[in-house]
């Protein structure tokens, strides 16, 4: 009884956030970019496993970007609605989460869509479902982690700043570390290393796990023998799944708890 | 039905609550004041669950408000300075917040919208509207659902002379219904034909909570604001704020 009311209470916040994101029409802009993107790489490249190439990589960067700094100016820009929100009988918790499903649901939905169609009308294979998993799964990772950054930072501008800062770290340098550490070790097996490492980073994960349903993948060498063994089974599936699942829970968890014990 | 035992609140270097302790019940109307900065708003939002004390605890009909939001169904709130979300409509306003109480329209208490004539203004989105009109709004929010309980933040700040009226003439109707009443402001002589109460707060900390039949026994004075600044002279707290707040007031005897 309770749960079921949990659920429709929160669908009834999450439709005010969602109406009041539609309005905005930054998120109309962003699903015709993607679609636009997705169209034309499709349009420009003869063989459609080289447009999925293209695609993956404008994806892994583009998309971590605009779910972390949409959903961090999301939240500063409805303080006004979380703050009338706590002050009438409504639960913090139930406040954070509506905000979480409106801004994923509206963010995955402008993915799907503008990314979603191109792929099922040129691409509807095993990789193009693969990029499709990777996409919605970063939208949700680093909505959550934005969530995060803005209700542990104090003001808009440290947030936004927070919000660059972990896309520079996950699109950019930690990429560069992995790098920096298996060129310097060549001499080591460092296969295993290796892998453990790209779990702690979402986009890097969701690159493998696209790139290895690829017919190139068979062009890098051994070290990619080994991680297609892994990630083309059915254990691989489910250890992306899993890390995605935690990348999402795990912030979002953390962004609640700080929520719950703010002063508003 | 509000029972405040040990509050304190600590922002930085600012102590906002220092050990605070009050029972407020029914039929009680209560001027909470004090000089800027002197922690009002503070207890009011830790009363509402919006800031977090570092210590003590707060009852709201015998349960401690740490847990089920639902208390707050009890509470009408009107904060100083109201903020809503830019792009809502007014008229959209009320409709949410009677939506996600599922109540209807007739179940709740428009008078205040129909006094303050909100509806002519329905269509016009949050963000237009004057701070006058703000205040208004977040009146007839406060009212809507019939509470058994009213905090009201400065009600009567910014609102044109009309408006207070009807704002006064609402409270004390609902002061009539027996309603805890808890009210800040700076301008004493606004408050004096509610009041039952004075809560006088100053650095965080409550200097005293008493009737007015007894603050006026204690004085002597007939007025509400010359037996506080009695009161005040009497104990040692700061004097100049309680003196600039009389300023006006002798003004208006001159002219």
């Amino acid at each position: 009884m309770t749960k079921k009311y949990f659920s429709f209470f929160m669908m009834k916040l999450s439709r005010y956030v969602l109406y009041d994101i539609l309005r905005s029409k930054i998120i109309i802009a962003y699903t015709l970019f993607l679609f636009i993107v997705s169209m034309s790489m499709f349009q420009m490249e003869e063989n459609s496993s080289k447009a999925m190439l293209s695609l993956l990589n404008i994806i892994l960067i583009v998309l971590p970007l605009i779910s972390l700094i949409f959903t961090t100016i999301h939240y500063y820009n409805s303080y006004e609605f979380i703050e009338l929100m706590a002050s009438q009988p409504m639960g913090r918790t139930r406040i954070i989460l509506s905000e979480f499903a409106g801004v994923s649901l509206s963010l995955l939905s402008a993915f799907l869509i503008g990314v979603g169609i191109p792929i099922f009308l040129f691409a509807a294979n095993e990789t193009g479902f693969a990029l499709l998993f990777t996409g919605s799964a970063l939208t949700l990772v680093f909505t959550s982690l934005a969530f995060f950054a803005s209700v542990r930072a104090r003001d808009k501008a440290r947030g936004i700043g927070a919000a660059l800062l972990l896309w520079f770290y996950f699109a950019l340098i930690y990429d560069g570390l992995i790098l920096l550490l298996t060129f310097n070790l060549t001499d080591y097996p460092l296969e295993k290393i290796i892998l453990a490492l790209v779990s702690l980073n979402p986009i890097d994960i969701g690159r493998i796990f696209v790139v290895l349903k690829m017919d190139i993948s068979a062009l890098m060498g051994v070290t990619s023998a080994l991680y297609k063994d892994f990630f083309g089974s059915g254990t691989g599936i489910l250890f992306t799944t899993g890390i995605m699942l935690l990348w999402i829970v795990i912030p979002l968890w953390l962004a609640v708890r700080k929520f719950r014990k703010k002063d508003l | 039905m509000i029972r405040i035992e040990h509050i304190s609140k600590r922002f930085k270097k600012l102590q906002a609550l220092d050990d605070i302790t009050v029972q407020l019940i029914k039929g009680q109307v209560v001027s909470l004041i004090g000089p800027n900065g002197s922690g009002k708003t503070t207890l009011i939002k830790s009363i509402l669950g919006m800031v977090r004390p570092d210590k003590g605890k707060i009852f709201v009909d015998e349960s401690p408000i740490n847990g089920d939001p639902d208390y707050r169904k009890k509470i009408g709130y009107m904060p100083q300075i109201g903020r809503y979300p830019d792009n809502m409509k007014v008229g959209q306003l009320f409709k949410m917040l009677r939506n996600i109480r599922n109540a209807d329209e007739k179940e709740t208490d428009s008078f205040l919208i129909k006094h303050f004539e909100l509806e002519k203004i329905f269509e016009k989105p949050m963000r237009t509207l004057s701070g006058g009109t703000r205040q208004k709004v977040s009146a007839a929010i406060a009212f809507l659902f019939d509470p058994a309980i009213l905090i009201l933040d400065e009600p009567t700040a910014g609102l044109d002379p009309l408006a207070s009226e009807i704002l006064k003439g609402k409270i004390l109707e609902e002061k009539k219904k027996g309603k805890l009443i808890l009210i800040t402001s700076h301008i004493l002589s606004d408050l004096d034909e509610l009041t039952t109460h004075i809560m006088y707060m100053q650095d965080g900390k409550m200097q005293f909570f008493n009737d007015i039949e007894t603050l006026q026994e204690e004085t002597g004075e007939l007025r509400l604001g010359k037996a506080i600044a009695r009161i005040m002279k009497g104990e040692k707290t700061d004097k100049n704020w309680i003196d600039k707040m009389f300023e006006p007031e002798n003004d208006e005897k001159i002219f």
